[in-house]
């Protein structure tokens, strides 16, 4: 089962941008696209810089897949995989996120 | 020892240099052992743009020759050494220094020297010829003493002499032996139109005098007087009588002469000795001399060809021209007199706008013989190509000539030249060998310079060139792709203009009208730069803050372990001591890196997100307001300490300094822009390597824009002189509004002129002369800017909503221990990753 994790309300997020939680002393990324009402969560450490900056880039989309831009080198990753666009051999980890009523939950059991 | 033969080219000018650069990329690099001498003490520089030394280039950027050439090339330079004998039965060269040579090949390039008529007093101090660098520091010397400026000769190079002496701030008199300015180039109504508009600059013009004596002047240093009795003082004169081949090393070495000078040659450039041939200005070519460079470079090509074997020959050349004077355009093409039998002869004059057309055409209308055009020199490339090409004219041949009162172009599209038509005639570029490279690849400007050379000589070609890669890309159906991205089918300008228009406020906006998907980070810091810079909201407005590259968001530079460096702005690098030593406190107190930068502030580094707010705080309580180091906007005023405590000051460039700083702070722009101020020509504030940079001279501020550091450094344009601080304003705005709507997001100012179509004189246009009728709308558009002016960090620890972003976790006030600093030379810098490893093992065990 999974176990979802309380880590704040929806106005705690920041609208076509990203915040970063405390998850059991991993470091999420937490994006929030409201016009289509998706939210994502990624691990904040960009393995490029090697520094837990994720949260602080930049989101938007490639061909309609949904992505982030790291803040420090610009690579892209994929934020419903964690693949990254410009080096395949490169993937970060994704958390299942959801908001339930008003309240946004994570999960980082596989 | 190598079996190579030895192949000495006497002479290192324009086409010394460009044989041996052919040389070079042919398979003769490995037959022969090259030796050159080169008489004056620099290496082959572009005479033909000398004149820019005047306007601040140095020799280091007229130089021809590409570093390390020589080295590279295994090629043997001796500069400043000359060849003085040629001993042909025993094949020896012998120079000035003594070296001897045993050759085996010769190739004379020994150009030409200026030639003085033998006037009595022409070797008066004070007297001086316009061809080499050394002449021009002679010139700018003697200039700083001096008031009044003659040039002796109304060609070519006389007007262009005449232009120097102008700009080095002399009153300017061209003394013209023939009829009319230009003689060669120019008929009668052409030489009138010419005559008048060089005047109309302040310049004054004498045709038909004959100077018969130079003497001591009575209010200047010297006194000429013509053969009409008149006279005239002044305290320079230069030679431009013309030039006349350097063949002295070919006549005392028995080399065949022509009647009036200059080395004889065949089709294939030999001498009359079959080991030496001679290319270039000291060339004669079936009784004529060449002085221009193209020709030059056409021999150039012939001699490697031939002695690779081929049987390529040199059968004259155009001496088509086309330059701009002083903003006067001037052109000539082929049979400018009409002296072909039979032709036919329309003219266009325009007395009101000063333009002047000529055409000469064959009896049977079909052929274009010759042009001169004046004033507008637009249809030079269309024409000239009439000419080269043998195109049948139009019906109507006049309409070539004529204004156009409809939308109908009469221009000769490029799809009708043959491929072998020359596009470039400085380094033989067809037609053909463009659309080669287009083809393979080259769907650039810059690529096809680079890969054809190109448009790389004087530069006439380029309005050409340019066509000819529309034309090619669009057959091709290779669409230059000018999309900002994915998300809009839109340039930059287009969606500024859009913007702009529709008066759209958000990204949503627009991206709901104009674009598709979710945006990138490409359109979202476009639009957001666009938005900024045109409605001046607060950059972290709900509305703005998801466009906002990183660093803006956060109003700080992101380092590379994730932290944060801090700018308080100085503006003109002006500080108080109790502003720098609150600064030092407030550093200390958060344990901050401490550093100058390179733009006259103090920088901070190693603030976690968390600590942004609260050092901000502080140094707003001192008084210090954001430097916007993160934004695309304007960073810094350089300024030097000026007339306020420098002796050599002339006016006070830190308060001008100061003033523009804050005039300016926080324009948002495509890019980030930056200033100089210097209190005088010694440029201590490296103005005229700046967006827009400012140097105070007696007269006034002289303004110079579009200057670069940085990777590709670029000297500013001289914009204007003399200003008064209000024009100098008026225009700063101007220049900085078309800047902000017209350039390519991330083009800095000096890319964006690079890429303007018709360049400096355009913008002139546009912000002096108010071309597009646009100056107000630029003015009040930049009042905007500086009426809406907010500290934006002052407007962020105003609000307790916008601070909660910084903080690194939302649900956790823990920091990130990702962060780890050690110390080197007293101060704090992030970990290596070895060291944060062993930090992290610490910590653990
Ligand atoms: C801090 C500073 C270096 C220093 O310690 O002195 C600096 C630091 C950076 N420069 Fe710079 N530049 C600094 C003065 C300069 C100068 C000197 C000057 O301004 O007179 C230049 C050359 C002048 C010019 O711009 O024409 C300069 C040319 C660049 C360029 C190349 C721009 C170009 O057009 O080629 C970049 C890259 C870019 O902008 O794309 C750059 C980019 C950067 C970045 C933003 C690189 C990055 O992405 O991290 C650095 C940000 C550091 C930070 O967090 O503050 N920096 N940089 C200087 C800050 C000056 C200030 O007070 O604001
Ligand atoms: C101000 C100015 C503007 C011009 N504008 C244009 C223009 O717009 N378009 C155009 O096409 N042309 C222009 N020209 C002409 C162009 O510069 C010449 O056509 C070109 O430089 C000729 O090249 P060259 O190599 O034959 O001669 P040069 O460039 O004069 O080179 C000859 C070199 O040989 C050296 N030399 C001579 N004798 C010896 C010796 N015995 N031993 C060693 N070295 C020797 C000389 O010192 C000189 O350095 C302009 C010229 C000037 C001065
Ligand atoms: S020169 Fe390079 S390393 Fe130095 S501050 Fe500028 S961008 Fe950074
Ligand atoms: S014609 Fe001179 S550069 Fe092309």
């Amino acid at each position: 089962m999974t176990q979802w994790i309380d880590i704040g309300s929806v106005d705690d997020l920041q609208a076509d941008s990203g915040v970063c939680a405390l998850v059991e002393n991993t470091q999420v990324a937490i994006f929030y696209m409201p016009k289509e009402n998706a939210v994502y969560a990624v691990n904040n450490y960009d393995p490029f810089s090697k520094v837990q900056v994720l949260s602080r880039g930049l989101i938007g989309d490639i061909k309609g897949v949904p992505m982030v831009a790291s803040p420090i080198y610009k690579q892209h990753f994929n934020l419903e995989t964690g693949e990254c666009f410009e080096d395949e051999t490169v993937c970060i980890d994704t958390y299942a996120v959801r908001i339930e009523n008003g309240r946004v939950e994570v999960s980082l059991a596989e | 020892m190598s079996n190579k033969q030895i192949l000495v080219v006497i002479g290192n000018g324009m086409v010394g240099q460009n044989f041996l650069t052919s040389l070079m990329v042919s398979s003769l690099k490995e037959t022969y052992e090259v030796i050159t001498f080169c008489e004056e003490s620099q290496v082959a520089y572009d005479r033909v743009h000398l004149t820019e030394f005047f306007s601040g280039k140095t020799a280091q950027d007229l130089s021809l020759v590409e570093e390390d050439f020589f080295e590279d090339n295994n090629i043997t330079i001796h500069i400043g050494d000359k060849a003085v004998a040629i001993d042909r039965a025993r094949k020896l060269v012998t120079s000035e220094k003594g070296i001897t040579i045993a050759y085996d090949k010769i190739v004379l390039a020994t150009g030409s020297y200026p030639f003085v008529p033998p006037i009595p007093g022409h070797k008066r101090e004070q007297c001086l010829v316009y061809r080499t660098i050394e002449d021009l520091e002679e010139i700018t010397a003697l200039a700083k003493k001096s008031k009044v400026g003659a040039v002796i000769g109304g060609g070519l190079l006389g007007l262009e002499a005449a232009k120097a002496l102008k700009d080095l701030g002399l009153k300017t008199h061209i003394v013209q032996f023939a009829p009319r300015l230009m003689a060669v180039q120019m008929d009668e109504g052409g030489g009138a139109m010419l005559e008048k508009k060089i005047e109309d600059l302040g310049i004054s013009v004498h045709t038909s005098k004959n100077t018969k004596n130079i003497s001591e002047g009575e209010t200047c240093f010297h006194k000429m007087s013509f053969a009409d009795g008149g006279e005239l003082e002044a305290d320079i004169i230069l030679f431009s009588a013309g030039i006349r081949p350097r063949d002295e090393l070919a006549s005392s070495s028995g080399l065949a002469l022509g009647a009036r000078g200059g080395i004889q040659i065949n089709n294939q450039c030999l001498t009359s000795d079959p080991d030496i041939f001679a290319i270039g200005e000291c060339a004669i070519w079936n009784g004529a001399i060449f002085g221009l460079v193209a020709p030059g470079y056409a021999m150039a090509r012939t001699v490697v060809n031939v002695l690779e074997g081929g049987d390529a020959e040199f059968t004259g050349a155009d001496m088509s021209t086309k330059l701009k004077l002083m903003g006067v355009d001037v052109a000539s093409i082929g049979d400018a007199h009409a002296r072909t039998k039979d032709a036919l002869i329309y003219t266009y004059q325009n007395g009101a706008d000063e333009v002047y057309k000529r055409l000469v055409v064959s009896a049977d209308k079909k052929q274009l013989l010759g042009a001169v055009l004046v004033g507008d020199a637009s249809g030079y490339g269309t024409l000239l190509q009439y000419c080269l090409n043998s195109i049948e004219l139009p019906e109507n041949p006049d309409s070539l000539i004529l204004p156009s009162r409809s939308d109908e172009s009469v221009g000769l599209g490029v799809d009708a030249l043959p491929n072998s038509a020359q596009i470039c005639s400085c380094h033989d570029v067809t037609k053909g060998k463009i659309c080669s490279a287009v083809e393979s690849g080259c769907i650039t400007i810059e690529a096809l310079k680079g890969e054809t050379k190109a448009a790389t000589g004087c530069g006439g070609c380029s309005a050409l060139l340019k066509s000819v890669l529309n034309s090619e890309l669009e057959k091709s159906g290779i669409e230059v792709n000018t999309d900002i991205c994915e998300h809009f089918a839109h340039t930059r300008q287009d969606l500024y203009n859009l913007v702009m228009i529709e008066e759209i406020k958000t990204f949503d906006e627009l991206l709901e009208h104009h674009g598709q998907g979710r945006g990138c980070e490409i359109c979202r810091q476009a639009v957001g730069s666009i938005l900024a810079s045109y409605w001046n909201e607060y950059v972290l407005e709900k509305n703005h803050l998801s466009l906002q590259d990183t660093n803006d968001t956060f109003l700080a530079n992101m380092q590379k372990d994730g932290t944060y460096s801090v700018v308080p702005r100085m503006a003109g690098g002006e500080v108080t001591p109790d502003g720098l030593i609150a600064v030092g406190q407030i550093a200390k107190k958060y344990q901050l890196y401490t550093k100058i930068t390179g733009g006259q502030r103090v920088d901070l580094f190693g603030a976690r997100v968390d600590q942004l707010p609260p050092i901000w705080k502080e140094l707003i309580d001192a008084g210090f307001e954001s430097g916007h180091a993160y934004g695309k906007s304007l960073r810094t005023v350089k300024s030097c300490v000026g007339s306020t405590w420098c002796r050599f000051g002339v006016d006070d460039s830190v308060g001008l300094a100061v003033e523009l700083e804050n005039r300016y702070k926080g324009l948002r722009a495509p890019h980030k822009i930056k200033f100089g101020v210097s209190g005088c020509t010694r440029e201590c504030a490296e103005a005229q390597g700046k967006d827009i940079g400012i140097i105070a001279t007696e007269g006034g501020w002289n303004l110079y824009v579009c200057g670069n550091g940085g990777m590709k450094p670029r000297h500013a344009d001289l914009f204007a002189t003399n200003l008064d601080k209000e024009t100098l304003i008026k225009y700063i705005d101007r220049v900085l509004i078309f800047y902000v709507r017209t350039a390519e997001r991330l083009q800095r100012t000096s890319v964006w002129m690079e890429n303007m179509e018709g360049g400096l004189d355009y913008l002139k246009s546009v912000v002096i002369e108010d071309k597009l009728n646009l100056s107000t709308s630029l003015e009040s558009q930049m009042q905007h800017v500086i009426d809406t002016y907010r500290c934006e960090w002052k407007t962020t620890i105003a609000s307790e909503e916008k601070l909660k972003r910084f903080r690194h976790f939302i649900n956790s006030d823990k920091t990130d221990e990702n962060i780890v600093f050690v110390e080197e030379r007293g101060q704090i810098r992030p970990a290596d990753e070895d060291e944060r490893q062993h930090f992290k093992l610490v910590e653990e065990a």
